[in-house]
This record gives structure tokens, sequence and C-alpha cells, in this order.
């Protein structure tokens, strides 16, 4: 009996003469809990519709609820999943897709191709990829109830990783009914297609969720990594328990009141490698880019000059040992766009961020470009610690250089507002603002908002290089692995040159788990199946 | 009396009223979003239009304000922009460990705290009393979250006595309850024990000079009686006052308490909803709170008279 048990069982029977009544313990035998994995999850799940609420945490959960038509795996390659298989018409305009016999809903309703046609349209409405191939797109509609055919205006090779990608949002198969939500409303009901089922009602917003296993769920024979392949449940339970700070989670981890914790805090990284109950390991070897990105509409930076000036000053490993500290095998430097260890990868034109920082040429290229020393409004959201400590590192950059830095200690949701704003700086814009993209995303230019330049249509900043757009529609349209380097070299060079935004380095983190959860697979979410307890 | 309550219920209207205005203006002259929270960081500005349109919070402060106003008074608190459930489905899963662990907190603390202060007072001037005021002083002065994680260190990760968070249900058995709450109700009782143990302290000090308590001593009345039936008594209905103030203490200490011992109650529940501008969520908990206080206060005035019989409304 370990000392918390005898605690009890010396309290229950001090109170026996208050009534046996109400002082029964939970009954969790030794095999229920073994049953039962405890998350600790990245953030709350405020909402459960990974359409409407585009969050990495929402997504994290949906992929134990919902299946994906083709799920993409640790090589970034999308295989089949709910599919059976595909036909691609010679042209490649004609795509065929037959569902595998047998998949169900929670509800136990089949799977039908009405179904998958209703998510696909209403995934398309909120996602980059989707966006673009509704604009090619002929009609979508189900053949049968096994098979939809999808006829497209132009070739569209990427279709595949559009449905089966891991960035959010994904296109999840639920029932037609559900489907047909606007995608700007949220689902009322949660009923999946994936091999866990959402426990509604212990669902407590902000505390709390649980998933149950689905007998009825028909895994892939193959076995696969990532979103594909054969996704069986090793526990029947899952439970997260959303912890806001990282000190408790960090006891809780060690006590083994919970069996995985996402994403530990670098700070107690060391103090979990010292538990002998604990291992700890890279959660996501695609990782993160940090940024910052310039607004281009306003002085100063709509001066390529200055944001060149601000490039060449600065020092990817300040914002990275600030990020990560001493660790070396967290972080590397950046001197791209794309994620490192991916297919695309390049340094092509990355020229100016590497080797030593100059000061002084970057103050005179500074002074050549025509700096008058306007302000730089520079939006810092303080309870984000990559954004906080980007910015502290960025303000003192612009300091250094010096230029006029206006400090905005703020709130992430503030941030949220106000750099959607495109008024001037001085009248509630902004000159610049924090925030770092998951690495999955920025393997390729198809789901990488981030690095569109068509102006009004880019991400906040709005950066308008129409080289780059042209390099990227290069790559949509390129027919093999050859053709899609040379195009993405092209886009780094020219994206690098009129700095689209400031990537600030390459930077990982950690998960952690107790050492009796075997299967715990690094990658860009946590996968819970093939995970298990003893 | 029974006039003094109806009158005392009926001024909580106006309260209650300045209390809605002044949140729902707040919160919609405040900084930030909740469509570019809802619509995440990879949302076009489009996005964040549309979604701002379907949560209607592109119409104008008066239309709003009224139709909340409209719901509040027929007992709906809206719907939370983020989760999509009721506002009081939200408040309602939140009540009880909120409630478990201010009420554990509040006996607690009084039990500890009012005879503290009064041996404080007894032994004025010796060891007893300075240690007492100086444990005052550190339960002033030491954050709730610093002792939080102390007590976490010690009980729960070295001694394994207790665990390190969470909230099990009452329904669940008397011990899985309450050993969920006892860490947290220390780290959460402390400012309020010094509160407590200084008042009382201070009170008693006044009421032990008083002639009817060197009578009471004269007429061989024991030290104890003396100390908690005359003294105690008559220094009661600042003590009260203090522990009904301190609620307010409670409340706002319940937000960071169970943030480090991650209990799911309203603390947290306004925390996250305040992040995200979750406004329904932000309007339904502090109107609750404010109701909440109102109506402790009247239970208050309403014990004095209980204590102090000369006391009458």
């Amino acid at each position: 009996m370990d000392r918390r048990g005898f605690l009890k069982a010396a309290t229950s029977a001090a109170a026996v003469p208050l009534g046996a009544a109400g002082l029964s313990a939970p009954a969790l035998s030794q095999g229920a809990a073994a049953r039962t994995l405890r998350f600790v999850p990245q953030a709350n799940l405020a909402n459960f519709d990974p359409i409407w609420g585009t969050q990495y945490v929402v997504r994290n959960a949906s992929a134990m609820v919902w299946d994906l038509l083709y799920g993409v795996d640790d090589k970034l390659e999308a295989r089949p999943q709910m599919v059976e298989g595909d036909e691609v018409s010679a042209d490649g305009l004609t795509w065929t897709f037959k569902l595998r016999d047998g998949l169900r809903f929670h509800d136990n309703e089949p799977v039908l191709a009405k179904d998958c046609v209703a998510s696909i349209q209403r995934w398309m409405r909120r996602d980059a990829l989707g966006l673009m191939l509704a604009s090619v797109q002929n009609e979508l509609a189900a053949v049968d109830d096994r098979t939809f055919r999808w006829s497209l205006k132009k070739p569209f090779p990427k279709l595949r990783f559009a449905l089966g990608k891991s960035g959010t949002p994904c296109c999840f198969i639920m029932p037609e009914r559900m489907a047909k939500t606007d995608p700007f409303q949220q689902i009322g009901e949660y009923v999946g297609s994936g091999p866990m089922r959402f426990v509604r009602s212990e669902w407590v917003p902000g505390a709390k969720a649980a998933f149950e296993r689905f007998p009825g769920y028909q895994p892939r024979p193959d076995a696969g990594t990532w979103l594909s392949g054969a996704k069986r449940m090793g526990v029947d339970r899952v439970e997260w328990h959303i912890m806001p700070d990282p000190a408790t989670a960090s006891a809780a981890l060690q006590n083994g009141e919970v069996d995985w914790w996402e994403n530990p805090i670098t700070d107690l990284v060391p103090t979990l490698k010292r538990n002998r109950n604990v291992a700890v390991d890279i959660a996501d070897p695609l990782g993160n880019i940090g940024t910052f990105r310039m607004n281009h509409l306003h002085p100063p930076f709509n001066n390529v000059g200055v944001r060149r000036a601000v490039l060449m000053a600065l020092s990817q490993e300040d914002y990275m040992r600030a990020l990560v500290g001493d660790d070396n095998n967290l972080w590397k430097p950046l001197p791209g766009y794309f994620t490192p260890g991916t297919p695309l990868y390049t340094e092509e034109g990355g020229e100016i961020l590497k080797g030593k920082r100059d000061f002084d040429a970057a103050k005179k290229l500074l002074a050549e470009s025509g700096y008058r020393n306007e302000p730089v409004t520079c939006i810092v959201a303080q309870d984000q610690p990559i954004t906080k400590t980007q910015g502290d590192v960025t303000a003192d950059l612009l300091k250094r250089l010096g230029m006029n830095v206006d400090f905005v200690a703020t709130d992430w949701g503030t941030t949220g507002q106000r750099r959607a704003m495109k008024n001037p700086p001085g009248q509630g814009g902004w000159s610049m603002f924090h925030s770092w993209h998951a690495g999955a995303e920025c393997g390729n230019p198809a789901a990488y908002i981030a690095l569109r330049a068509n102006g009004d249509g880019a991400w906040f900043g709005w950066p308008n290089i129409p080289a780059v757009e042209a390099g990227i529609a290069e790559w949509f349209d390129a027919p093999d692995l050859a053709a899609e380097k040379a195009a993405i070299a092209k886009v780094n060079r020219v994206a690098l040159e009129n700095v689209v935004y400031a990537p600030t380095g390459f930077f990982l983190g950690y998960q952690a788990w107790r050492r009796n959860v075997s299967g715990i697979q690094k990658g860009p979410l946590p996968f819970f199946w093939g995970v298990s307890k003893t | 009396m029974f006039s003094y309550i109806a009158r005392r219920v009926l001024a909580t209207i106006p309260v209650m009223a300045i209390v809605a205005l002044f949140v729902f203006s707040l919160l919609y002259i405040a900084p930030g979003d909740p469509a570019a929270v809802i619509a995440g960081d990879q949302a076009t500005p489009d996005d964040v239009e549309r979604i701002r349109a379907s949560l209607g919070l592109d119409r104008p402060f008066l239309v709003r304000f009224g139709e909340w106003v409209w719901r509040i008074l027929r007992g709906d608190l809206g719907v939370s922009i983020f989760t999509n459930l009721p506002v009081t489905t939200m408040i309602g899963q939140r009540v009880q460990p909120t409630l478990s662990l201010m009420v554990l907190t509040l006996i607690l603390a009084v039990s500890i705290a009012v005879p503290m202060g009064v041996v404080a007072a007894w032994r004025q001037g010796t060891l007893i009393d300075r240690a007492v005021m100086g444990f005052a002083v550190l339960g002033f002065s030491v954050p709730v979250f610093v002792v939080g994680y102390l007590l976490a260190y010690v009980f729960a990760l070295e001694l394994d006595w207790l665990p390190v968070q969470g909230y099990t249900s009452i329904d669940q058995g008397l011990w899985p309850w309450l050993e969920n709450l006892i860490l947290p109700a220390i780290a959460l009782g402390g400012v309020y024990i010094a509160l407590i143990a200084r008042i009382t302290r201070a009170t008693m000090l006044e009421v032990l000079q008083q002639d009817y308590i060197r009578t009471a001593r004269a007429k061989g009345a024991g030290q104890g009686n003396i100390l908690f039936l005359h003294a105690l008594k008559n220094a009661a209905v600042p003590i009260v006052t203090v522990i009904g103030l301190g609620i307010a203490l409670l409340i706002g200490g319940a937000v960071v308490t169970e943030s480090v011992f991650a209990i799911p109650g309203l603390g947290r529940l306004t925390v996250d909803a305040i992040l995200r501008r979750d406004y329904p969520v932000i309007q339904g908990v502090v109107l609750l709170f404010s109701f909440v206080y109102v109506l402790v206060n009247l239970l208050i005035d309403i014990l004095y008279t209980i204590i102090d019989p000369r006391i009458r409304y």
C-alpha cells in the first residue's frame, strides 16, 4: 500500500461512524487504468469543430474522432485511408474515388460517398488548398454509395495531398447532415468516422475531454505512420486534462497522475529528464519556424531596403537561444522559408541570413534606403512565450540598428484583432508582429499561407511580390519532384530578396510521457493510435 | 426584518443593472476580437469578417446590449461563442468545484484564524502573539501560487500524500473529493487566515479592555469562557464583516488556485473566457459573481442581528 492509499484507508476507517454511504472511492481497477490514457494537450479544447475552429488543438482531438480519405505519412506522402483507391483520367481532369467497404460512423450508419462529397465541400470553403480546388472544379458528386467523382478544369497534382494533409483544417469526413452546416457556423453534434468516439457528456471545455474507442471502426490492414495506415487503438479511453500551468503538468506527470504531456516547456525538461519514470523526446521533427512579419503597406517597412537591413542584422541564434535555451538539439538556423528535413528544403538566396551579423553594413543600408526615423510599432503578445521572447529580441535588434521602436505590449487576442487592421501604425495599425508556423505546414507552398505574396489576398502584412506568386504557381503545376525543387528554389530566393517575412529560425519542442506508455510517435500532432500502457 | 430583506433584495436590481451595463460596455470597448481567435492564425481577413458577422459582433452596441438584457431578464445568459454550449451549462459544470474550494477554505480559515487571533490577543506581546502576527504577514506577502507550488512539491511530489491536481466530485466519495481540495484550500486560505487573524486580534484586544470582561473575571469565570463566550461574542461583528468582505478575496484567489491545481472551476472559466474574448461567458460569470457577492453581504447583515441582538433593521 502506498502512502496515499494508507491515508485513504485511515480516513475511511476514521469516518465510519459518519456512515458508510458517500465514502467509497472510485473503483478504478488496475485493468481499467491501464486502458485509459491521460493526456495533457497543448491548449484548451474550447470547441470541437475542426472546420469552423482551425486551432491545432481542435485538429489534434478531431483526428481521433474523424477519419480522412487520405492521410500523410512521415514522408509527407498522402496514402489512401478511407478510400480503397482512386483512378485518375489520362488528362488529369477526372478523379474517381472508391471507399473501403464496411466504414461506419459512430452512430453505426455506413459512410457513404455523399457524406464524403458534403464533407469535402464544407472543408473546401475554409482551406487554402480547398479554395484553389474549388476554383478549378467542374463537379464533385457521388456516383453511388461507395464512389464519388471529381472533375476539374485543369489538372491538380496535389489533390491527394490536399485531402490527406495534416495542416489545419484537415478534410475530416462527417455525416452529410453535419457537413452541410455552414463552415462559418459550428456543427451541433459530433458523430465521427474515426477510431475514437467523443464523449460529449463528459466534456468540460477548458478542463477535460474524453474519448472512447469505437468498436465499429475498420482500420486499414496495412501498417503506416502518422495519419496513414491502420489506426489501431491500444487503449480503450483517452482523457484530455487541460492544465494551464506547466509546473502543475510537470508535477502531475512525475507523480503518475497523467501519462503524456504534449509540449513541456524547455525550462522544465531537465527536471523531467531526471525522473526515471518519465521519458522525454522531440515531439515533432518538423518543428516550427519562428517569424516576425513586417507591414508592407506603411513606412518604414513598405521599403524593401529597410526590410533587408533588418534581415541583414538579424541573428537567428539570438532568437533561438532565447526561445529554447542552451540545448543545441532544439534549433537550427534557417536561411529560407521551408522546413529543414523536407524534400523541398532549400537555402537558395539565403546568404543574407548566413554568417556573422554585420551591423555596420545593415545601418548603412538602412540609411541609404531612406529610413527617416519613422516609429516601428512592434506588437508583442505577452501571453504567448514564443511571441514575447521573440518580441524582446526584436526590440533590442531594432534599437541597436538605430530604429525608433514603439513597443506595444499586449495579448494574443488583441494582436489577432490589430494585425488585421490596414490603418497606418500611428492610427491603430502596426509595423510588425511576431508569430510562428508549424513546420508541417511549411514543407511546401500548398497550405503555406504565410508565404503568399498576393497583396490583399496575402496574410497579414500583405506583401505584394508577383515573382513569388509566379514561383508558387509554377510549383503547383510542377509534374515531378525535380521541377518542384527548381520552382521552390526560385520562390525562396525571390521571397528572401523581398523579405515576405523574417524567419527567425527553426526550433523544436519536446514531449514527455511515463515509461509505462509505449508507441508514442514523433509527428506534427499527437497520434493516439498504437499507444498502449502497461 | 422581512421588510429589510425585501428592501435589500429590491436594491440588488439597480446594482445588477449597473454591473450589467458596466461589464457589457467594458467588453465592447476592450481591444481583441473573438472572431480572429476563432478563425485561427492561418485565417484570412475575409474569414474573420464572415465569422464576426455570423456571431452578430458587427451589430451596433445598443442592439446587442438590448438583446442581451432581454435574454438575461428571461434567465438566459446566452450561448458561448466558442463552445456553443449555453453559458448556464458551462457555469453549472464549474460551480461545484469552486463552491467546494471556497467553502472548504472558509471553514479552514475561520477554524484556524479565529482561535489564532483570540490566543494572540490573550497573549499580547508574547512569543505566541509575535508568531501569529508573523504568520499573518507571511500570509499577506507570499503569493498564492508560490504557496501552492510549495505545497504540491512537498506533499504531492516528495511525500506522495496528496495529488498534485484535479478535482473529484463529492458524489464519487468523500475522501477523493477532499484529497483534491486540501492543498488548494490551504494555499488559498493563507491570505484569508492572515486577514481574519489580524482583525480578530485587534477587535479582541479592544473588547478585553471592557468593564464587563473585568466583571466576568471578578465573578470567577474561567479564561476559556471569558475569551470565547464573553469577549469573542462581542468582537464578532467586525470579524464577520471581514469574513464577508473576504469572500471577494476568495473569488479572486480561486482564479490563481484553480490554475495552479488544475481545478475546473469558475475562476479558470473566467480567465479562459477573457483570453478568448468569449463575451457571453464573461458577462454571465461576472453577473453571477456580482449577485453572489451582493447576496453574501445581505447574509452577513442578517447574521449581525443573530450575533448582536441590539442590532435591528
